[in-house]
């Protein structure tokens, strides 16, 4: 019975909030993806040009870092997005410690290995890789088993309809904590990072690989060709630190210091007559 | 823990509080460290060779599991001759210097020779005439450098696996070295290193031709190696010579190739 409140023999033997399985994935992914993120941008950085297609039309990406000088002799570190250039001096482009500024994509201090290092950022990628997307499949066959998918994952039909005013009240900065349970845009947004977002960083990354496309040329073809994976491969991670960081906003919006423990010690399930709000000491 | 002596319930929340405090400080204090080391660390442990050698167990993992979904046979993309690229993009050495190289290609190649040497029945030593004789694969393909940019271009020449046979390789050989003509940032010469499977793929071939021209200068002149289910790499271009050996501990840095020897990984398939 989907969305049913969990059966409560006594109030003793009350439900974790977070169950262990959600918590260590969640910490370990955290840390998974904090290494496969800074690692991914060093690759980038070997040359931090995006296209689209199958090979790389020098003369078009869509995306580009690189710097120039100035006719007084400075130098600028810009972006071109389409058609459009910024100049993103001290950050994309060109960056560095005053004085020792570097042509680089994405600065130092978001980088692995902070200076430019290619080879390194490949051997933690491809190494992190596999505990991502090991811990990644263990937790999806988790989710789909122990029922936390069904039960605190996917929405009810209430909750699909009411999506528009769930994103209007977010827009507003009016959150209701759903009583028990993940609200409507919240399960949405966990059910893209866990079903879209995290399996599509594998399949983009893994067609990246010239003997994976040996092996499966079909799934190349579909995602457009090998430049055009390495496009979405970067798209979707933004997608994830987008989404990191609107997660991180909301915990800190409602009762960081209760959710942050929660997420430690797995908290209590609040009883129906529970408040659900975001008192520090319950 | 400071006293309050206004209620018992204030008190115990007031200790409930405190509690929660000092477990709150120490959190913060976990995070704050946990932060720090992951910023200053990271450097650190990239430096360090047990990390590298940690993360390296990950290549013989890539390596398995990819042979096994590719299968020895199973072929790279190929590609319609309307995606070929223009000019394709040369890496590495694009003009060697190197006394002997500028020497052959002075007089358009006509001494030099590919020899393939090592455990082999028939040692041969082969001109740029006798290998384009020989019956060749023409093959479009994609080109992925390490980078992280590609280009397609079609290549033509004699499949490797047809001289390997050729020569007679002995059953005790494991390993394909590529011995180049050019010296890339310094003295030492370009080389490269393949397994016996890799070298006997279908589209594993020996270039001398690019896009129907015979291979120019930049892209490795007058002959070199196209390993299509490898990073650039792994693609040895101004080719002088083969050795099939049982290892490659012994030829110059030990780790089977230019830029293994420089800390990317043998393997190069993803």
């Amino acid at each position: 019975m989907p969305n049913a409140p969990q059966a409560s023999p006594s109030p003793g033997a009350r439900q974790r909030r977070h169950r262990l399985p959600v918590r260590l994935w969640h910490w370990f992914n955290l840390w998974f993806l904090v290494v496969m993120l800074m690692s991914g941008l060093q690759i980038f950085n070997a040359h931090p040009a995006l296209y689209w297609g199958s090979a790389s039309d020098f003369n078009d990406p869509w995306l580009e870092m690189y710097a120039i000088r100035d006719g007084d002799g400075s130098i600028h570190g810009q972006t071109a997005l389409g058609p459009w250039t910024f100049d993103t001096t001290g950050v994309l482009g060109y960056s560095g410690v005053a004085g020792q500024e570097q042509v680089r994509g994405f600065p130092g201090w978001i980088t692995l290995p902070s200076y430019q290092y290619l080879t390194m950022g490949r051997l933690w990628h491809l190494f992190f890789a596999w505990l991502f997307a090991g811990a990644g499949a263990l937790f999806v066959i988790y989710a789909l088993f122990s029922g936390h998918l069904r039960r605190d994952l996917w929405l009810s039909g209430r909750q699909w309809r009411g999506l528009g005013r769930d994103v209007l009240n977010h827009l507003r900065f009016r959150f209701h904590p759903a009583r028990g349970g993940y609200n409507g845009l919240q399960k949405l947004s966990y059910l893209g990072v866990l079903l879209v977002a995290l399996p599509m960083m594998v399949i983009t990354g893994l067609c990246m690989s010239p003997t994976f496309n040996a092996a499966a040329p079909w799934l190349l073809d579909l995602l457009g060709g090998r430049q055009s994976a390495r496009s979405l491969h970067f798209i979707f991670a933004t997608a994830l630190v987008v989404f990191f960081l609107v997660h991180f906003a909301m915990v800190l919006l409602s009762g960081p210091w209760r959710q942050v423990r929660d997420m430690i010690t797995g908290g209590r399930q609040p009883r129906d007559g529970d408040t659900g709000s975001d008192d520090h000491a319950a | 823990m400071p006293r309050n002596d206004k209620s018992a319930s204030r008190r115990t929340d007031r200790q409930r509080r405190n509690r929660h405090a000092s477990r709150r400080r120490f959190l913060q204090g976990t995070l704050i460290g946990a932060t720090a080391l992951g910023l200053g660390g990271c450097d650190r442990l990239s430096e360090s060779p047990k990390v590298a050698e940690t993360l390296d167990l990950a290549e013989r993992l890539n390596l398995r599991v990819q042979r096994f979904l590719a299968g020895a046979r199973g072929l790279a993309p190929e590609y319609p001759a309307s995606m070929i690229d223009k000019t394709f993009r040369p890496n590495g050495s694009t003009n060697p210097q190197a006394a002997r190289y500028r020497e052959l290609a002075a007089n358009a190649f006509a001494d030099w020779r590919l020899t393939i040497d090592g455990l082999v029945d028939r040692p041969q030593s082969l001109s740029l005439s006798e290998l384009r004789a020989l019956p060749a694969r023409t093959q479009i393909t994609r080109h992925d450098c390490v980078e992280g940019w590609s280009a397609i271009g079609q290549w033509t020449g004699p499949v490797l696996a047809d001289l390997l046979d050729r020569a007679g390789v002995q059953s005790a050989a494991r390993y394909v070295v590529f011995h180049c003509m050019d010296q890339l940032g310094g003295e030492d010469f370009y080389y490269e290193s393949l397994d016996l499977e890799e070298a006997r793929h279908p589209q594993t071939i020996l270039a001398y031709s690019l896009n129907g021209a015979p291979l120019p200068t930049a892209n490795g002149a007058p002959l070199r190696l196209r390993a299509e289910r490898q990073l650039g790499y792994k693609m040895a271009k101004y080719l002088s010579g083969i050795t099939l050996v049982t290892h490659f501990d012994d030829i110059a840095g030990g780790k089977g190739g230019y830029w293994e020897d420089r800390g990317y990984t043998w393997y190069a398939g993803i």
